[in-house]
């Protein structure tokens, strides 16, 4: 994530999910974590029974709430304004531990004289650029630093992250600040925090305006509630004491969300609670390895660890290394990690005589996320689609768009255990059952291959905390399914034999890729062990690496994956490490294998004092050990083992050496914690509060109602609901959010085809309060339509006072909360909630708003065939957007 | 005496022991005490990363229950992961190859090594008919927008590492997965 990055330097979980149990506060926000991560909430129940307070920020009462000491409520989309509040209550109340935000943060720097904040312009920083709807980022920076071509950059591959990843800042960030930086510090800074343009006092200035009474009129919670978790977190933060935040998409499926990330980052700064035991921001995960399908991507801009796919203007390795590569840091290797890269996939071809096959790589050119190849299938532009353990069908916001998408391909490649609705979409889909689709007229040709599931096939997955872990093989695959590893192998070996006699010059690629791989037993499974030593790399002798600290650039190293590295040191698979939790200390550091370096707290050279000292005997894990002249401690120590903390980097200084031995964060170019993020984000230094794309809520802070530099497609297949005061904008007057539920996973693929889970949870619902079904005729048990201008839905009808009402501005304001696992194939079917949002997106990782919306609720069940086509052009029509045909 | 409620006058007043048990009861053994043999494996739904034991007998996954030495999970699972054994098994599981053809109007029975390999074909014709070289200024692209991917977030890191590699000598750089969505 790049709030966590930009803040820290690199983009996860600080932290892991066994150290909340030393926290004494957790705030949990954006997270129901109780139902989505119900075996990682022992932790924080743990923590509870020592006396520890846990808070429950989150517009609905849930199981979370019930276990939680203090459940506080909150409109959705507002939590900036809320968190915002945390932050104005520390300034004003002189609640900040001194000693760790004047030495870890970059709260004394000094920034340009020409930024100015959104209080000056009305919701803008300064920078915006309105026929580009993006920011230069000039005047953002520490002053006498100048950032070159920053504008336009959101297009590009700079926005690295996204809304699950794990990552350090890409390198093309890195060489952004390192620009910023050479020195390893800012050229001015006010040691005393008092100059007018320190981050310090623009912090300050910034949300002098989040008060309670604010925080009350955006968010709708009583001011002495965001008093009260404001407090506790202060009581509970300091030399002794440490809290922890724990969040999940309830955070990052917004059009501001990365933003809200950077506020509690902001918050845990000044409180001092990053890398520190019990303390830290803990990002929960939704899916067994999101964080191995970044760490690996199978995303556009991003080859393995992070480094940044080749653009058009890198015309070589020696350009795309100059213009990638920074000047200080880790990342300062980066030629090391990428040719060893290049030498694990081609081998003996990559050499320096062949630019290490450079020229092999495909070039990107811009956004190639999965929105916009979303609207090249609907142009014919895209053509083939291989959709792998995914189902966009029910699981993308304005899904129509996506089944429409996949019917307009040439062919399709859906690989999963069931006929999932991305498989079906063409007979069995909401576009059929209103003849907007007919299955005669549907040109794509679908191959439909059964998968393999965990317990069939062996490999790893990287969980929540970073950590890779090794599942064996119980039995053997049934019929023709088949692992992904098998597929990708056994497609790929095809392809080489059919291009084998190519003289095409593209097929080069695929004709000197190194593809041969052991495999295993009658099916020819290629073996996850070589794939995974491949991963890892190996030196000059052949023999598995141990550290990425040995990769070199002159092509004796092949390495498939830098931050990996390590994972099978002395030929052993670490992933498969399982000494028991019993047999070890609480960190457990010989269960599986965490990256970086099995590191399990990260910046944990925040866990000691400025001198070394642990803050205090109850919070200590890392010191520095003065008689042997290195850092010691529980984990393994996130900063040079020697670098003693009286270090002072000599003039010249390059990469690590360049930083002190004070500064904790050793990815950012100061070393420091960003309560002002210079660089990184496309849309503001600072958080602020904007209103959701949707929202039927003037945002009262400025005339700015929306995140001016968010992503929209508009058009007449994604139209979006007017804003507050303008015509039409009364048509969808009640706020609508998603979430999961305990028994379902995601688009359902994996739980509403397994009888138990369909038997637990087996309908698609609403909740609403007492008074929203009074307004709206609903009736508990009964039917409820839910329309948005893209469609409209039914579910079964939950009046409950837990999802409660709000009174926002003075004005009663209704909430209606929807679980959006259902679609129509498998054993418990439903209408699919995603139909009903618009694609709208965060610009600095293009995730979609689908956390916070509008929408209008009536009783009873929707017209079914042309009738729902009509119903919904009647909205439209109310709300002055083009009907569809 | 065999009717349970006269057996708890007895010593088991509380029925959690003997009083609740039949001759039926008596003779059954725990699915993970006939076990052929137990696997270690990772639940697949969420990222909290539970450790699982899967119990096989006779070639078959009969029981699967968390791991106690794991020290993140502790033994423990959630509904979900409760019902992995189920999910492997589910009766709505697909184990043949579906294929649909151009404006069909019902799935056809394809056997797997044709499909891949008229898999296999559709990637090569598609990539060589929308392959880019260069762009207008004569820089290498060395890419196809002509097909794209989604998912990986359910996958092993292994298959994450064969598909962007394979992907990536293709020239496909539409790969994306659901950490963005």
């Amino acid at each position: 994530m790049p709030g966590l990055g930009a803040s820290f330097g690199r983009g996860g979980a600080t932290t892991f999910q066994q150290d909340l149990q030393n926290a004494d506060c957790i705030v949990i926000m954006g997270s129901n974590m109780a139902e989505n991560h119900p075996v990682g909430f022992q932790w924080v129940m743990e923590a509870r029974e020592r006396g520890a307070e846990v808070i429950h920020v989150d517009p609905r009462f849930t199981r979370t709430s019930a276990m939680a000491t203090q459940h506080v409520r909150i409109r959705p989309g507002t939590d900036i304004a809320f968190l915002g509040g945390i932050i104005n209550y520390i300034l004003t109340h002189e609640r900040w531990f001194d000693e760790y935000v004047k030495a870890y943060t970059n709260a004394s720097a000094i920034i340009d004289e020409r930024f100015r904040d959104t209080d000056d312009l009305d919701g803008l920083f300064s920078g915006f650029v309105e026929e580009k709807d993006s920011y230069d980022l000039a005047s953002w920076q520490y002053e006498d630093l100048s950032l070159k071509g920053s504008a336009g950059r959101r297009m590009g591959s700079a926005a690295s992250g996204n809304k699950e990843a794990t990552h350090p800042l890409s390198p093309r960030e890195q060489a952004a600040q390192k620009r910023l930086l050479e020195h390893g510090e800012p050229p001015h800074y006010d040691p005393t925090l008092q100059h007018p343009r320190c981050v310090f006092q623009l912090l300050k200035k910034h949300y002098a305006r989040y008060t309670p009474e604010m925080v009350e009129r955006i968010c709708g919670t009583p001011r002495e509630q965001l008093v009260r978790v404001a407090e506790a977190l202060c009581a509970n933060s300091g030399r002794e004491r440490t809290s922890a935040f724990c969040y999940s998409v309830g955070w990052t499926q917004h059009t501001v969300g990365v933003q809200y990330i950077r506020a509690a980052s902001i918050v845990q700064l000044l409180l001092g609670n990053i890398g520190r035991p019990g303390g830290g921001i803990l990002a929960l995960r939704g899916h067994a390895s999101i964080q191995g399908s970044t760490d690996i991507p199978t995303l556009y801009e991003l080859l393995p660890g992070y480094i940044p796919m080749p653009q058009a203007e890198h015309v070589d390795m020696k350009t795309f290394l100059e213009k990638s590569m920074p000047k200080h840091g880790l990342w300062t290797h980066m030629d090391a990690y990428m040719i060893s890269l290049m030498k694990a996939w081609f081998g003996e071809n990559a050499s320096a005589a062949s630019d290490w096959c450079f020229n092999y790589l495909p070039r990107i050119t811009g956004n190639h996320s999965t929105f916009p190849s979303i609207m090249g299938m609907l142009l014919g532009d895209v053509k083939g689609f291989f959709v792998v353990g995914e189902n966009p069908a029910v699981g993308s916001p304005n899904s129509s768009l996506h089944r429409r998408a996949m019917a307009n391909l040439d062919w399709l490649v859906v690989r999963d255990f069931f006929e999932i609705e991305s498989a079906a979409f063409w007979y069995d889909s909401p576009e059929i059952e209103t003849g907007k689709l007919r299955a005669q007229d549907v040109k794509t040709e679908i191959f439909f291959l059964p998968a393999a599931d965990h317990l069939q096939k062996q490999g790893s997955f990287t969980n929540t905390q970073r950590l890779l872990q090794w599942h064996h093989q119980a039995v053997e695959p049934e019929g023709d399914c088949r692992s992904e590893l098998w597929f990708y192998y056994h497609l790929g070996k095809r392809i080489r034999e059919k291009l084998r006699d190519s003289a095409e010059p593209r097929d080069g690629a695929l004709r000197d890729l190194t593809w041969e791989y052991t495999t295993l037993g009658e099916i020819e499974e290629p073996d996850a062990h070589a794939v995974l030593r491949e991963i890892n790399g190996w030196g000059m002798d052949g023999k598995a690496l141990g550290t990425y600290l040995k990769l070199k650039p002159d092509g004796s190293t092949a390495c498939g994956c830098w931050i990996y590295c390590g994972v099978f040191e002395n030929e052993q698979n670490h992933a498969a490490r399982r000494k028991p939790g019993s047999e070890q200390s609480w960190v457990a550091p010989e269960w599986g294998w965490a990256w970086p370096m099995n590191r399990r707290i990260l910046y944990n050279r925040a866990s000691a004092d400025p001198s070394g000292e642990p803050w205090s005997e109850r919070k200590r894990y890392v010191w520095w050990d003065a008689e042997k002249r290195t850092w010691s401690g529980e984990d393994v120590p996130d900063f040079i083992a020697d670098k003693a903390p009286d270090y002072v980097p000599p003039d010249g200084a390059k990469g690590d050496a360049a930083l002190d031995g004070q500064s904790p964060f050793i990815l950012q170019g100061d070393g420091k914690g960003w309560l002002f993020a210079p660089d990184g984000l496309v849309d503001g230094p600072f958080p602020t509060h904007y209103e959701p794309e949707e929202s039927p809520i003037r945002n009262v802070l400025y005339e700015r109602q929306s995140n001016p530099v968010r992503e929209r497609w508009e058009s007449a297949n994604n139209p979006y609901h007017p804003a507050p005061g303008k015509p039409g904008a009364a048509v969808f007057p009640y706020v609508s959010t998603s979430y999961r539920l305990t028994e379902h996973h995601t688009a359902g693929g994996m739980s509403r085809n397994v009888p138990h889970l369909s038997e637990l949870q087996p309908e698609m619902f609403c909740e609403v309060s007492p008074e929203l079904a009074a307004e709206r005729g609903l009736e508990n048990g009964g039917w409820a339509t839910i329309v948005s201008a893209r469609t409209a839905i039914e579910a079964r009808v939950l009046v409950t006072e837990r999802i409660p009402d709000y009174v926002i501005d003075g004005a009663p304001t209704h909430v209606v909360g929807l679980p959006y696992h259902w679609g129509s194939r498998g054993i418990s079917t439903g209408d699919s909630v995603n139909d009903l949002w618009s694609i709208s997106v965060d610009p600095n990782v293009h995730i979609q708003e689908t956390k916070a919306s509008s929408c209008d609720v009536r009783a009873g069940r929707r017209p079914r065939g042309k009738a729902l086509t009509a119903l919904v052009n009647d909205y439209r029509r109310r709300a002055g957007l083009p009907v569809e045909e | 005496m065999s009717w349970p409620l006269l057996r708890q006058f007895g010593r088991d007043r509380l029925a959690l022991g003997e009083a609740a048990q039949s001759a039926r009861t008596a003779a059954i053994e725990p699915r993970t005490a006939t076990a052929d043999r137990v696997v270690r494996s990772i639940c697949p739904y969420c990222a909290v990363g539970c450790g699982q034991k899967a119990y096989v007998k006779d070639g078959k996954v009969v029981h699967v229950e968390g791991d106690p030495d794991s020290p993140i999970s502790r033994g423990r699972l959630c509904p979900k992961g409760s019902a992995t054994r189920t999910l492997s098994q589910s009766p709505l599981r697909e184990y043949k190859v579906k294929y649909r053809r151009p404006y069909g109007t019902a799935w056809e029975e394809l056997d797997l090594d044709t499909a891949v390999d008229m898999i296999a074909d559709r990637v090569i014709a598609t990539r060589a008919q929308t392959w880019e070289a260069a762009d207008d200024k004569g820089q290498p692209l060395n890419r196809t927008m002509g097909i794209a991917s989604l998912g990986g977030a359910t996958l092993d890191n292994e298959e994450n590492y064969l598909m962007k590699k394979l992907y990536t000598a293709l020239g496909v750089v539409q790969v994306e997965n659901q950490a963005r969505i």
